[in-house]
């Protein structure tokens, strides 16, 4: 594993971001009036724009002082130029295909991570989390499947054995991923952020999504991916290419004090708050 | 003993001629002699009369601390004259750019290509060694010290802090405090103005109570609103960081290009006079090119 994360985590700095955001990013960035908030939105639907530029502002240059966990506060911090002139760096990377070569639907896939980012947040807020903090949150869902898109980009051929598996054999994409690559996407993605230097919570919410042994690492943004993470695939909201699950973890219940069927219940109808997320998918 | 002098106070673009002999029309460049060491602080135009003033100290060892690579605060170097004499160790410290991961010796190099200048980095005979600076650092050099503050600007730019025995001054280089983005009635806004006030106090912390602020003022409150989100201070936003921060003298820098002497001293004190002095209050002043002054 030590072996493919150093080469992957080469790769990773050439990867393209999003079809949707490339795209609107290089359109708006053409004009001098571009508004900065409209800016700022797109980099923020965008888990592999937002996830280069947390590392770029959270480098040792920077991140030594303080932990930069959004967009937001990258522009105050380092500059609203310097946010932008990143964010048109990565784009002119060229754009991920819409149907990734591994057979993982990028569209699906990232209406999925926007589901969870944006039932993440909700879920925080619901739990009394400031509205400063409950963007983590938003950020902890976006970028909780980012393993996936670098599995997709750079083992397609292992990615789609492991997606078939899933398919065919009925078991949870972390283990079929364990036997076609010999990691699992949460392992990677919290590997690669490790070495980013992203703030330790978003990390958390990447490495842990799937652990089965909930250690003392649960807090309640991870919690919240996580109960999202399942609420989503159950609304069926995009797809990221692994099973259903029927339960929220024991501890993950008790943080709500409900069951998943009473939770998804209490939160009303999500459509609306789900519409948003859509604007950001390129079709 | 830590005193400077003023050899470029003019923003953006060198502005020579009769209606600016008084403040100078060199950008910006400002000598620091802390101790027995030379710090320059940005390398400007005004570099180059300052370097025709050190050929006595040769071989010399100097230190030119760069806030930001836009080139009214580099146009000067290649034309630093210790550069090209050997015996003498020039150190070029400055910040990295997370755009194009490069660091300060990108500046230095992109100006001395075949199409820019007759002269090859690899032809200087000085001893050049070049030094990328992270938030924060603290440099040593002899008894003094220089930290580097992160400030705003359209570039990566750093505040220079130098600190000598229990004297202080502060440099910001090129700073606008950073505007929201949002309007009052957007969700965000409040969320953007928390963080805009993190920033503020955490800048406000590293120069509360040094001696002397040098402060980029380029604009009258009248031009400023044309002009948000440029990257440059106001009278009134400097005016507002000096009592903020506490400290004993404020010089304004960077002046506007256009500005001649006489519009700039009626922008002063017509700024004075909407600010009235408050107990406590820093002393005020413009900067102007060769002004020496001690603390
Ligand atoms: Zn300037
Ligand atoms: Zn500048």
């Amino acid at each position: 594993m030590s072996e493919l994360h150093q080469q992957l985590v080469q790769m990773v700095d050439k990867m393209p971001a999003f079809p949707g955001s490339v795209n609107r990013i290089l359109q708006m960035t053409s004009s001098i009036d571009c508004a900065p908030k409209d800016l700022v939105q797109v980099i923020e639907h965008d888990p592999v724009m937002m996830a280069k530029i947390l590392k770029l502002v959270n480098s040792a240059y920077f991140g030594l002082s303080r932990e930069i966990t959004s967009i937001k506060h990258g522009v105050v911090f380092v500059g609203l130029n310097t946010i932008k002139n990143l964010a048109i760096s990565i784009a002119t990377m060229g754009m991920l295909s819409k149907t990734g070569p591994a057979g993982l639907d990028m569209n699906s896939f990232l209406r999925h991570s926007l589901g969870t980012a944006t039932v993440a947040k909700l879920l925080g807020k619901r739990l009394g989390v400031a509205s400063d903090r409950a963007t983590d949150y938003f950020v902890g869902g976006l970028l909780h499947d980012i393993g996936k898109v670098v599995f997709a980009q750079f083992m397609p051929q292992e990615m789609e054995r492991a997606l078939k598996r899933v398919e065919v054999e009925n078991i949870p994409l972390p283990m079929a991923e364990m036997i076609e690559i010999g990691a699992d996407h949460a392992q990677l993605g919290g590997m690669l952020v490790e070495k980013w230097q992203l703030p330790h919570a978003l990390v958390t919410c990447i490495k842990e999504h799937h652990s089965q042994e909930w250690n003392d690492n649960t807090s309640e943004v991870l919690d919240c991916v996580v109960a999202a993470n399942i609420i989503i695939k159950q609304i069926g909201f995009g797809c990221a290419g692994n099973l259903l699950e029927d339960r929220l973890p024991d501890h993950v219940a008790a943080r709500f004090g409900m069951e998943l069927a009473a939770l998804r219940k209490s939160m009303g109808n999500l459509d609306e708050e789900l519409e948003k997320a859509n604007a950001f998918i390129c079709i | 003993m830590l005193k400077f002098t003023f050899r470029g106070v003019r923003g953006s673009i060198a502005s020579p001629g009769p209606n600016t002999v008084k403040y100078g029309g060199n950008t910006t460049c400002i000598e620091v002699r802390a101790g027995n060491e030379l710090i320059i602080l940005d390398a400007g135009t005004g570099i180059f009369p300052l370097s025709q003033t050190l050929s006595p100290e040769f071989p010399l060892t100097c230190h030119i601390f760069i806030s930001h690579t836009h080139w009214d605060h580099i146009q000067g170097l290649p034309f630093f004259i210790p550069m090209f004499v050997s015996g003498n160790r020039v150190k070029i410290y400055g910040g990295q750019d997370p755009v194009t991961d490069k660091g300060v010796q990108e500046a230095l190099s992109r100006q001395l290509e075949y199409a820019f200048f007759p002269i090859r980095e690899a032809e200087l005979s000085a001893e050049l060694e070049y030094i990328s600076l992270s938030e924060n650092q603290v440099v040593n050099i002899g008894d003094a010290q220089v930290t580097s503050v992160l400030m705003n600007h359209p570039a990566i730019n750093y505040g220079y802090k130098v600190t000598c025995g229990d004297k202080s001054l502060f440099f910001t280089g090129d700073h606008e405090w950073p505007p929201n983005i949002y309007q009052p009635d957007d969700d965000d806004y409040q969320l953007f103005e928390d963080h805009i006030a993190q920033k503020r106090k955490s800048i406000i912390d590293a120069v509360s109570g040094v001696d002397v602020l040098i402060i980029d003022t380029a604009y009258t409150d009248d031009e400023y609103p044309a002009k948000k989100g440029w990257g440059h201070g106001s009278f009134s936003s400097s005016i507002a960081m000096a009592r903020d921060a506490g400290v004993k003298h404020c010089f304004f820098t960077h002046h506007e290009p256009t500005r001649s002497d006489r519009d700039l001293e009626k922008a002063f004190h017509a700024a004075m006079d909407k600010h009235p002095g408050q107990p406590g209050d820093p002393k005020f002043y413009l900067a102007q090119e060769t002004f020496t002054f001690e603390l």
